[in-house]
């Protein structure tokens, strides 16, 4: 045998715990890399557009559509009437959320027709062509109108209780109230929304979908169009972004173009343009959070009272686990002893609002760490002081139970403040602020050091479950297929590396191709951080049952015991003996044995009674904080974002290259929304800004000047996961909480830090100035 | 074979195109997606802010002081028009890799750096970077975030393109396998040989495209159709299309006309042809008077100030124009002229109203002349926006003031964009501070004044109040820094 390869390669390339590029990286700067609309088309495809509404909440007298079917090249027009089984999409079974407008409007851009064309630009221009008689309706657009009127709900509340908070906040030594407003914000995703449907035989409808839910596109195309979930299947090679916008908000773009292509035998491909794609589809809900708070003369909180009010739109959608999860991080770091927390999804006339990375969860903090602000502000102290003074404990320390329940055994947000707050330097840095701020009479700068804690799970027990499937070919390559998408969060990356760590072979080893439904069923949505835990646990379950066969095999054939057997770097070592990889695989080919494997992963631990507000809905938590110095102009409310220190947990790591990519991505991406990112509907409820133009999300010029982002190394997570690994995908978009509390502080400085200037966000130039007017006038 | 009157002639990567079946509103974007499946080019927004079109276009260019030569620009594919393309080098992503795979060093250096994740904008960034590459050996900082500042990213933060962008600079391979250096003779060469000496006229259905050769064919065809589309940069006029789908019929292309690219420099002014881009004006005008450099730099993302002429934001009439407040307090005059001659006016004459501007069926703006700014006289051109790069204004102030010997105000010019319907002076302001004081206290009163000049709208961008409260400050920013405070942010010490 080949030992000679053996001693110059012990190790493999790829294995677990390595930075390793991405796998498409080649193809994305190459421009090979295929999104949908790169796809070649199939003869005589279609292309779809929108029919949107232009009011906010009205009744449809009458729809002539005539002018729209006469424009040469349209093919023809699709309203609700010709959904073939159902005009239902909603992903919540609550039957709230039609393809298409039904008779009545709920929110400005709402599609009620569908176009489709010979080309994509005919359809856009026909899609113009409509005359729509309405009846107007009073509409709700705000948060705060919808409160004032009659507080509709979209789905149930949820209430988190624990202790006596009314009667603390009575006795506690001191109290506050406010009220703070938490802007939301659109994806921008760089590729927008798309679906190109197939039909086949029979029943068969194949569709190509940028979505992070594949089975949920299968199940609602199956509904819509009246089959069975067998005869469709949903495909998605990569994503050009999702962060949440494409886990439902895919289904009314592929259920049309399916219902086209059923109708009229072609393909029919829907891409909306960004305007429509903007106005269209659902976005973070912003929120309206009253809090009350009771604590004493040191800044220890004795008792939390808040109510969280979303804007959840018209509909359902996903607003009930996203406002559950806004309360579920409440708490932030902070041990509440007594707390009630209540939300409230309100419904409005706007699109409905949906799952955004965080989703509820960095609003739940903002809301959070501007209680620990209000305290520090009343009591003169450093808000790190307050922070310190509340976070949780030890475990077992009693101050280690949540607002839900659940005990925190992981707790290491005490370490990663401590480090950071020695690595950033950040008593020296704050002291030389207050003294620059003395002396500026215009740039005043401004420091905080926020932390995070993010819940690991899906709240819904049922969805922390996942599959894949491993085909290992005679040749001794690998080819994977799992439930997770890829939107350039490196799953695939990470899984493949998982496997070549299981069989010990170089990544290039292993292929992963589209994920599809038709390979892995029953899928969750790559969603709440949660793709390499869960995807990463199925493929190394797969890749178990198979090594299984094979060391049976071999301690059969080559009469050893199978302790004898094991995978070294693309090799099989048996008793002395090295094998090839690609060799032994063949060999085992030949013995007929099972060289694929289906692998399953469920979630253990976790449980949730949301009836009761009680239970252990998060397998762990990650932690993490960041330091921020910024500048702020004083005569216009301009900034700059100075610099940013960042310690952040991931357990062990699987690919610390991808992890970082993660962080710094994150963090700038929940920057923009703290800051230029603001969503504005006029009074007829109408979105402005619903294009680049308007809607500014960071540019390389905003991000923070000095940017330093570290992993804690010496984390693990104590819970066993895929390589002791933690979830990267959410945690780190609250990280710049941190620079919403450093502009904060800017701000304070012109009243002598005495007040709380109680920024609400995005904390837009316009709010910085205005803020500083204000504090001024005190 | 189509004659050169009758098609759009360009080189697109290696092969020569010619095409005479052209829509006056097709872009370059759609014709590299749709017709040629040149898909490595994205579209973001088809509104030439996300930048994942982004395409270099190589045009001779004689701006009239470094005599004729190949520039390669990066622009927005998707408000670029396939009219607007006579005699140029089209370079897509796809042509950047060697023949057997290769990467160029731009592309390596954001593979090892971990700038893609999703990679959507990627080939966007890509030829951003590859850009800056070409002009620029040793960027720093600011000017690889000034090459970026028409690129959105929405995964990486952006840091890992930065450092790729820093490590490609340093990667100078031999120059063969560049494929722009490797080229640039014969293509020089070839351009010019596409370039076409008659008016191009290409007719599609009911729809018209006219590129004239010269600013006479200009008139005159502007005399035939006094009613046309005047195309130059397309940064406005190329969302009227992909936006609201209107027709442009016929459309005129200026873009490669030579005349209107010229910018004269003498003892008592600047003379800045209408066809002359953002880029192409930036190193005279910040010469001139820097505040307005530092300003430009804040205009639009790079491709769009390689699109984008400062005649073009002038004849638009828009009241959010960056340009138009700091050249009327410069005191500028725009010419305009026609097939029966020229007329001169003060350049906020121009602007009639919301919409109306001083130009007849017929006319075109030839160019701006900007008067030197008198020894002594402060000027200051300050933009307030959501976003600091790459966004429209909320509001723009220009301001300047000179001052005799006992320190007060002599003359005083101030002018406001977003203020009002039309780029617009602050009257009362001006009068409130001529013949007082330069201090503090005439500010003040210069601030109340400014109530009376405008009363601004609440709209996405700003409040009406907000707007109102930053233009009194701007004001009193302008006093102070003539006063040799520092009271404005500066990302960077040099500005690129």
């Amino acid at each position: 045998m080949d030992k000679s390869t053996f001693e110059e390669q012990t190790t493999i390339s790829g294995p677990m715990h390595t930075r390793l590029r991405h796998d498409s990286a080649h193809k994305h700067v190459a421009g090979t890399a295929d999104y949908i609309d790169d796809m070649p088309e199939p003869a005589g495809t279609l292309h779809g557009a929108l029919g949107l509404t232009d009011r906010a909440h009205a009744e449809i007298l009458e729809m002539d559509l005539s002018a729209v079917a006469a424009l040469p090249g349209v093919v023809c027009v699709l309203s609700a009437s010709d959904m073939p089984h159902s005009n239902d999409i909603s992903p919540s079974h609550l039957h709230d959320e039609p393809v298409l407008a039904d008779g009545r409007v709920q929110f400005h851009g709402q599609p009620a027709f569908a176009v489709i064309a010979e080309t994509r630009e005919i359809a856009r221009r026909a899609a113009r062509l409509a005359k729509i008689t309405y009846r107007d309706l009073p509409h709700l657009i705000d948060v705060a109108d919808a409160m004032v009127q009659g507080g509709e709900l979209v789905t149930q509340p949820l209430t988190l209780q624990r202790g006596d908070a009314e009667g603390e906040l009575e006795r506690a030594p001191r109290r506050l109230k406010g009220q703070m407003r938490i802007g939301g914000q659109e994806h921008f995703y760089l590729e927008g929304h798309i679906a190109l449907a197939i039909p086949g035989e029979d029943d068969e409808m194949t569709v190509w979908s940028s979505t992070q839910h594949p089975s949920e596109i299968q199940h609602m195309v199956a509904h819509v169009l009246g089959v069975p979930s067998n005869a469709v299947t949903v495909n998605v090679r990569r994503m050009g972004g999702g962060f949440g916008g494409k886990e439902t908000q895919g289904n009314q773009f592929a259920a049309l173009a399916a219902v086209a292509a059923r109708k009229l035998r072609r393909a029919v491909k829907f891409r909306p343009d960004r305007d429509d794609d903007m106005m269209a589809t659902g976005k973070r809900h912003d929120f309206l959070v009253d809090y009350d708070v009771g604590f004493d003369d040191e800044g220890r909180i004795h008792a939390v009272h808040a109510n969280y009010a979303a804007r959840c739109g018209y509909s359902s959608d996903l607003s009930g686990p996203v406002t559950d999860r806004a309360l579920f991080h409440a708490d932030s770091s902070y041990s509440y002893p007594h707390v009630k927390l209540t939300s409230q999804p309100l419904k409005t006339n706007t699109v409905s609002n949906t799952a955004y990375r965080g989703f509820g969860g960095p609003q739940g903090m903002v809301g959070a760490e501007r209680i620990i602000e209000e305290i520090a502000y009343a009591l003169g102290k450093d808000p790190l002081e307050i922070r310190k003074l509340n976070f949780y404990g030890e475990k077992g320390s009693g101050r280690d139970v949540t607002p839900y329940h659940q005990k925190i055994e992981d707790n290491i947000i005490h370490r990663i403040v401590g480090e950071l707050e020695a690595s950033a330097d950040y008593q020296a840095r704050r002291a030389a602020i207050i003294d620059f701020n003395k002396s500026s009479r215009v740039i005043r700068k401004g420091i905080a050091l926020t932390p995070v804690k993010f819940g690991i799970s899906f709240t819904m027990t049922a969805f922390n479950q996942a599959g894949a499937l491993v085909h290992i070919y005679q040749d001794g390559s690998v080819h994977l297929n799992h439930g997770g998408t890829e939107m350039g969060q490196g799953l695939y990356t990470k899984v493949a590396q998982v496997l070549a760590d299981s069989f010990q072979i170089d990544i290039d080893r292993v292929k992963i191709t589209a994920t599809t439904t038709g390979k892995v069923p029953n899928t969750s949505a790559t969603a709440a951080s949660s793709g390499s835990d869960l995807n990463g646990m199925a493929a190394f379950d797969a890749a178990r049952q198979i090594k299984d066969r094979l060391v049976a095999f071999a301690a059969e054939r080559w009469q050893t015991t199978p302790e004898h057997v094991t995978f070294v770097a693309n090799h099989v070592k048996i008793g002395e003996e090295l094998v090839p990889f690609p060799d032994f695989i063949r060999q085992a080919y030949t013995a007929r044995i099972q060289l694929s494997a289906a692998g399953f992963y469920k979630t253990p631990k976790i449980h949730w009674d949301r009836a009761t507000g009680r239970g252990t809905p998060f397998y762990y938590f990650a932690y993490g904080a960041a330091v921020s110095e910024v500048s702020i102009d004083t005569l216009t409310g301009e900034y700059l974002i100075d610099r940013v220190d960042v310690l952040h947990d991931v357990g062990r790591s699987l690919n610390p290259a991808i992890d970082l990519g993660q962080i710094e991505g994150g963090f700038v991406q929940g920057m923009g929304w703290l800051t230029t990112e603001e969503l504005w509907w006029d009074e007829k409820g109408r979105l402005r800004t619903h294009a680049p133009s308007t809607y500014k999300i960071p540019l390389a010029s905003d991000r923070p000047k000095i940017f330093n982002v570290r992993l804690a190394e010496w984390s693990e997570n104590a819970e066993k996961t895929i390589g002791r690994s933690k979830a990267v995908g959410e945690p780190p978009f609250m990280l710049p909480i941190s620079v919403l509390e450093a502009l904060s502080m800017a701000v304070a400085s012109v009243a002598d830090y005495r007040e709380c200037p109680r920024l609400d966000t995005p904390a837009t130039p316009e709010r910085i100035l205005m803020a500083v007017e204000r504090l001024r006038r005190m | 074979m189509a004659q050169a009157s009758d098609s759009i002639r360009f080189i697109l990567n290696d092969t020569e195109v010619a095409l005479s079946d052209v829509s006056p509103t097709a872009t370059l974007l759609d014709y590299l997606r749709l017709e040629r499946r040149l898909t490595g080019t994205k579209e973001g927004c088809a509104e030439g802010d996300c930048g994942a079109c982004t395409v270099l276009v190589g045009r001779l260019s004689n701006d009239g002081e470094n005599g004729e030569r190949l520039v390669y620009e990066s622009v927005n594919a998707c408000i670029r028009f396939v009219g607007s393309l006579n005699a140029t080098h089209i370079v897509s992503v796809e042509h950047l890799a060697a023949q057997d795979g290769t990467l160029h060093p731009v592309q390596q250096a954001m593979v090892d750096f971990h700038g893609s994740q999703c990679g959507f904008c990627t080939p966007g960034f890509v030829m951003s970077l590859y850009g800056l590459w070409l002009t620029n050996e040793n960027p720093s900082r600011a000017a690889i975030e000034k090459a970026l500042q028409g690129n959105l990213c929405r995964c990486t933060g952006y840091e890992p393109i930065v450092r790729a962008a820093e490590a490609a600079a340093r990667e100078r391979p031999s120059a063969i396998f560049d494929p722009i250096t490797r080229t640039r003779e014969a293509v020089t060469a070839r351009l010019k040989a596409l370039r076409s000496t008659e008016t191009i006229v290409i007719r599609k259905g009911e729809d018209c495209l006219i590129v004239p050769a010269d600013a006479t064919g200009l008139a005159t065809v502007l005399d035939e159709h006094p009613t046309a589309t005047i195309v130059a940069g397309a940064t406005d006029v190329g969302l009227w299309v992909t936006k609201q789908m209107r027709p442009l019929n016929p459309a005129v292309f200026i873009n490669g006309i030579a005349e209107l690219q010229r910018i004269e420099r003498t003892e008592v002014g600047l003379t800045i042809g209408a066809g002359v881009s953002y880029t192409a004006a930036f190193d005279a005008l910040s010469k001139a008077y820097p505040a307005f450099g530092q300003l430009i730099d804040r205009i639009g993302g790079e491709q769009v100030r390689n699109m984008g002429t400062i005649g073009g934001n002038i004849a638009n009439g828009s009241p959010i124009g960056d340009s138009p407040p700091p050249l009327i307090v410069l005191g500028a005059s725009v010419s305009l002229r026609s097939k029966n001659g020229a007329r001169t006016m003060p350049l906020e004459d121009f602007f009639i109203a919301y919409g109306k501007q001083d130009r007849k069926p017929g006319e075109f703006v030839e160019s701006i002349f900007v008067p030197t700014l008198p020894e002594g006289d402060h000027f200051a051109a300050y933009k307030v926006s959501k976003r600091r790069d790459e966004d429209i204004s909320a509001l723009l102030g220009a301001f300047r003031v000179s001052l005799d010997e006992d320190n007060r105000v002599r003359t005083a010019l101030v002018a406001f964009g977003g203020m009002a319907a039309t780029p617009k002076r602050a009257k009362a302001v001006e009068a409130a501070l001529i013949g007082q004081p330069w201090s503090e206290e005439t500010i003040h009163a210069a601030q109340a004044a400014l109530e009376s000049d405008y009363q601004p709208i609440t709209d996405w961008r700003a409040t009406s109040a907000y707007r109102m409260l930053a233009a009194k400050n701007l004001l009193m920013r302008f006093f102070l820094e003539s006063t040799g405070e520092t009271v404005q942010l500066q990302r960077f010490e040099d500005v690129a």
